[in-house]
């Protein structure tokens, strides 16, 4: 095969699928030369955990198979890639955890299941913060992902392998989970796309549990429109997830060529504060001005309980995690101590040694403050500050489509920089830990650059408001070519 | 508010996890931070709000009480360390 032009990798999603339609290559070949392009890079970035080159070909000569068939699915032949968190049948599923270093998936996800069905090929399984606890991608025990615009800073967590990888171009999709913003935060830092859905809308069933009543599945791309590809394939009900929501899936790349015009677009008063980079805060503004230009109208809405947000999910998701990791007994699987002396000695010492200090910290808080006495001066506590908080953003959607702001409050900051302070790093997810707590979608869409370093403008919907936030998230790329640009090494 | 180095030992325990010596000076300092923090909360006036209990006050599904999964026992158990006879293997419990 000559070199095509523009090279595959370089393509979306949605053009590699027109490629594939018209016979100018196979997805074999396609796969060949994503995994060549891994092996040559990835060694500076440490995207990927896992490669699984010869599942990888297999599935790529089935899609051929299919095509030629006559009935291809719809992502048949397409590559992606699959956080570590989503159980692979037969395949390693680490979590970015020692604890599960040898864990081999006995199951498919439900997320997995379905983009297997559609015939996309997975490339292989990216690195992540563990447990998915981390804004930096620095607690995987796999050792920390290096963004791929700077390689001395993070491309950003839990899902840091995800972003690094599809922003140098590895693949042009990979799965993520949020749970506090572990789409959103990455995606903004590597100059990608990504969508947290609705809570509910994808199906957990299989993604390795942090915060039950937080976590959502969703996908980091480079256009609204793969990521509009990918959702209506990974979205819908699943009755092996009891939270899974039985509402219909709209046909979301149908939806996104429609016009903004009339979009309401809400701005919060309180995102503009002193946390956030001036510089930043001017390419935010310009991506809104971009929005009124496409006919949409800004209008100024209050989120009052913002800075209680992240203490908020500071009790919630550590109290949920610590009930979720209970799990890893050293028994049944995971990393078990050797010559224990006793039961306790086998538990204490398996999760000692198995689990990261940050997983042990957020494990220890949730502990404390579910224990007895505490309980409701944390736990039901913050649950009370949550509806105030879901309440305030129902009443801004009184007013407004969608809500548009930052997504980080600064660019990528180096490895290393906030390790040793978790209060500091918490306070990276302050913009998007609200719509976790709310169940609300959001999105984090490249906006433009801060010192040679992505920015991300973050678009928050109501429930079931993912076809706006997609559309609002398109139109904007019609008029902008922020994600286009490629970091110089990956190009 | 301060965590003492008991209260974490407690909190280890509950949660069993067994730490290191010098994991504990640094959990205690860490953990008494995380916990100043989330204090904030306490500021908040929270009187007649009703604790969140589903972000769609969705409520939750039963499904009917039918056998639906098959013996995979073998299978799963290929993850665990030590089996025999089809159980789960643990160091004694009752002399």
């Amino acid at each position: 095969m000559s070199e095509p032009s523009p090279a595959l990798h370089a393509r979306s999603m949605t053009e590699l699928a027109a490629g594939l339609d018209a016979g100018d290559f196979t997805a074999v070949e396609l796969t060949e030369a994503l995994l060549a392009r891994i092996t040559d890079l990835d060694g500076q970035l440490n995207a990927l955990i896992t490669v699984t080159a010869d599942a990888a070909l297999a599935a790529a000569e089935r899609a051929d198979v299919e095509r030629a068939g006559g009935s291809p699915g719809v992502l048949n032949g397409l590559p992606i890639i699959h956080k570590d968190i989503f159980c692979t049948r037969g395949v390693r599923t680490t979590c970015g955890s020692r604890m599960l270093e040898n864990f081999i998936s006995p199951y498919d996800a439900t997320v997995v299941e379905r983009l297997a069905a559609a015939g996309a090929v997975v490339l292989g399984k990216a690195n992540m913060d563990e447990f998915a606890m981390g804004s930096s991608n620095e607690t995987s025990y796999y050792g920390p992902v290096r963004n791929p615009w700077n390689l001395e800073c993070t491309p950003g967590g839990s899902s840091g392998g995800s972003s690094a990888a599809v922003a140098a171009r590895f693949a042009p999709a990979a799965t993520g989970t949020d749970t506090g913003g572990s789409i959103r935060q990455p995606a903004a830092l590597t100059g990608t796309v990504g969508i947290k859905p609705t809570y509910g809308r994808v199906s957990r069933y299989g993604m390795i549990a942090f915060a039950s009543s937080l976590d959502q599945a969703g996908v980091i791309t480079r256009t609204a429109e793969d990521a509009a590809r990918l959702l209506g394939v990974m979205a819908g009900f699943d009755p092996r997830d009891s939270t899974s929501i039985d509402e219909p899936v709209p046909d979301y790349v149908a939806g996104i060529g429609k016009s903004i015009k009339g979009l309401r677009v809400g701005i919060v008063r309180q995102h503009f504060d002193a946390g956030l980079d001036a510089d930043c805060a001017t390419r935010i503004r310009e991506a809104i001005a971009v929005l009124e230009s496409l006919g949409a109208t800004a209008v100024e809405v209050d989120l009052p309980n913002l800075d209680l947000s992240v203490p908020t999910y500071y009790v919630v998701a550590p109290a949920e995690c610590s009930s979720n990791l209970s799990r890893f007994d050293g028994v049944r699987f995971g990393h078990r101590a050797e010559n224990a002396t006793d039961l306790l000695d086998l538990y204490c010492r398996s999760r000692g040694e198995g689990f990261g200090d940050e997983v042990k910290r957020r494990i220890m808080t949730g502990t404390y403050v579910l224990s007895a006495g505490y309980y409701d001066a944390y736990y039901l506590k913050a649950q009370q500050v949550r509806h105030l908080i879901a309440d305030d953003f129902k009443k801004a959607f009184a007013d407004v489509d969608v809500i548009a702001g930052p997504t980080a409050p600064s660019p990528a900051f180096k490895l290393g920089d906030k390790v040793d302070d978790p209060i500091t790093m918490y306070l990276n997810d302050i913009y998007t830990i609200g719509a976790n707590l709310a169940g609300l979608p959001g999105m984090s869409v490249p906006c433009g650059f801060v010192d040679k370093l992505p920015v991300g403008l973050h678009i928050v919907g109501p429930h079931f408001g993912e076809e706006t936030l997609l559309r609002c998230a398109h139109q904007y790329q019609q008029q902008t070519d922020w994600h286009e640009a490629a970091p110089e090494a990956f190009r | 508010m301060s965590l003492s180095k008991d209260q974490v030992q407690h909190i280890a325990l509950l949660a069993r996890l067994k730490l290191d010596e010098d994991e504990y000076a640094e959990s205690v300092a860490k953990l008494s931070k995380i916990v100043d923090f989330v204090d904030q909360l306490s500021q908040a006036d929270t009187a007649g709000v009703v604790p969140m209990a589903h972000p769609l006050d969705a409520a939750q599904r039963l499904r009917p009480d039918a056998v639906t999964e098959s013996d995979r026992r073998d299978y799963y158990q290929q993850n665990a360390t030590a089996v025999a006879d089809g159980l789960y293997l643990v160091p004694k419990v009752i002399e």
